[in-house]
């Protein structure tokens, strides 16, 4: 139980995967401009991530060791990643159109972002088991939405403030995000398993 | 004669917009994490971008030449099966050769499967040109990812570890000894503001020679 909770604590404060660890940056950069998306971002990303590190977890604990299959972890953990993400797409074309549109080409790069990977690789590579794997998979997406959402408030702002011309548009969207990681910084050391 | 020479411009044209014009980490600001995460040294960020240089070209050149084969509707699965074929290959490769190098970039090796600038590459060119074309635009755009770690790197290892490829036969240690590195350059706040600066710069340089 005490693990549990340092790995919740671990992976959404001291180790931000945004912020501390670099995955899941394109989204980061792309999709934190309103306030809007980016919740609607970060709850699909959370969805998509617990349920992909669950059954990317079984698939490599109950068929790839037993079938001493390992080296085919990479195409098959991505291939869940891709189905579950289109489950996603259907289900909210047809649950709430508006955030569909509002995610528009973002929700199918899903796929494509690190986080989701990084999470169910480095589930196995640690060696958790698969409650820690899900508690890490929760943690890591609750950190990805918090920060996504932090970033939006901040671009929000930036929209209506004077930037010098070279620096506008992603340049200052990645110093913002340098002062936001030093200020994160402050939790490191806190934590460890 | 003549359409030899254009011959060649379109296939050196294909090699330099990925370097240049559409350079993957200054123009269209593609593939961030490994170019964030890995460039503490550039050692580290040669090898990622030389491994990614190697996957971008083995899969433009596969996904080319079975672009009639592969149906509209399912062709990114389709593309990241094989881009995810190569990446293993380059993992156990770098696994076998040079493990100080696989070590140290960790789990972004396996990562390179989701670098968006491939899968970009492939859904962007690959998929509609002829092979040789595709291979001249996925070696151009690797080594325009390689060219953005390689110049993100070189900043980073300088002020924040004083050296010059480092870990590497050779070494150079650029300042005296009384030279206290700056951290921060090292950390991933450094990694951030070094490449929103270098990004204004390229911002700055495009704007003045008109590149656009």
């Amino acid at each position: 139980m005490e693990k549990l909770i340092s790995i919740l604590f671990i992976y959404i404060l001291v180790d931000n995967f945004v912020l501390q660890r670099f995955f899941g940056i394109c989204p980061f950069l792309g999709v934190s401009r309103k306030m809007e998306t980016a919740m609607g971002m970060g709850m699909a990303v959370v969805f998509v991530i617990t349920l992909s590190t669950l059954v990317t977890w079984l698939i490599h604990y109950y068929i790839l060791v037993p079938l001493g299959l390992e080296f085919l972890q990479l195409v098959t953990f991505i291939l869940v990643i891709a189905g579950l993400v289109q489950l996603v797409e259907i289900f909210l074309r047809k649950a709430s159109p508006t955030l569909y549109q509002g995610l528009g080409i973002y929700l199918p790069l899903i796929t494509t972002n690190c986080a989701v990977l990084a999470v169910a690789l480095l589930a196995v590579r640690q060696e958790f088991t698969l409650l820690e794997s899900v508690v890490f998979g929760i943690a890591a997406s609750l950190g990805f939405w918090m920060a996504l959402v932090i970033m939006s408030g901040i671009r929000e702002r930036l929209e209506l403030t004077k930037v010098p011309g070279p620096l506008q548009g992603t340049a200052i969207t990645l110093i913002t995000a340098g002062i936001l990681s030093l200020a994160f910084m402050g939790f490191r050391g806190m934590l460890t398993f | 004669m003549k359409a030899v020479k254009m011959m060649d411009n379109l296939y050196l044209n294909d090699f330099t917009r990925g370097i240049f014009k559409e350079n993957p980490t200054f123009r269209l600001v593609l593939g961030m994490c490994p170019t964030l995460a890995i460039t503490v040294l550039v050692k580290n960020g040669l090898g990622m971008g030389l491994a990614v240089v190697a996957v971008l070209a083995c899969s433009n050149v596969v996904i080319s030449s079975l672009r009639r084969f592969i149906p509209e509707q399912v062709r990114i699965p389709c593309y990241i099966v094989i881009i995810a074929t190569f990446v293993t290959i380059i993992e156990m490769v770098l696994q076998a050769f040079i493990p100080a190098l696989y070590d140290a970039l960790g789990v972004f090796v396996p990562l390179i499967v989701v670098n968006c600038i491939i899968l970009g590459r492939a859904e962007a060119f690959a998929g509609k040109q002829p092979v040789l074309r595709s291979l001249c635009d996925g070696i151009g755009s690797g080594l325009g990812f390689t060219l953005g770690l390689l110049l993100l790197s070189l900043v980073r290892e300088i002020f924040g570890n004083g050296t010059l490829l480092a870990e590497t036969n050779y070494a150079i240690q650029l300042f005296g000894p009384n030279f206290e590195p700056m951290r921060i350059f090292a950390q991933p706040a450094g990694a951030f503001i070094v490449l929103g600066l270098l990004l204004a710069l390229t911002n700055i340089i495009f704007k003045r020679f008109q590149i656009d």
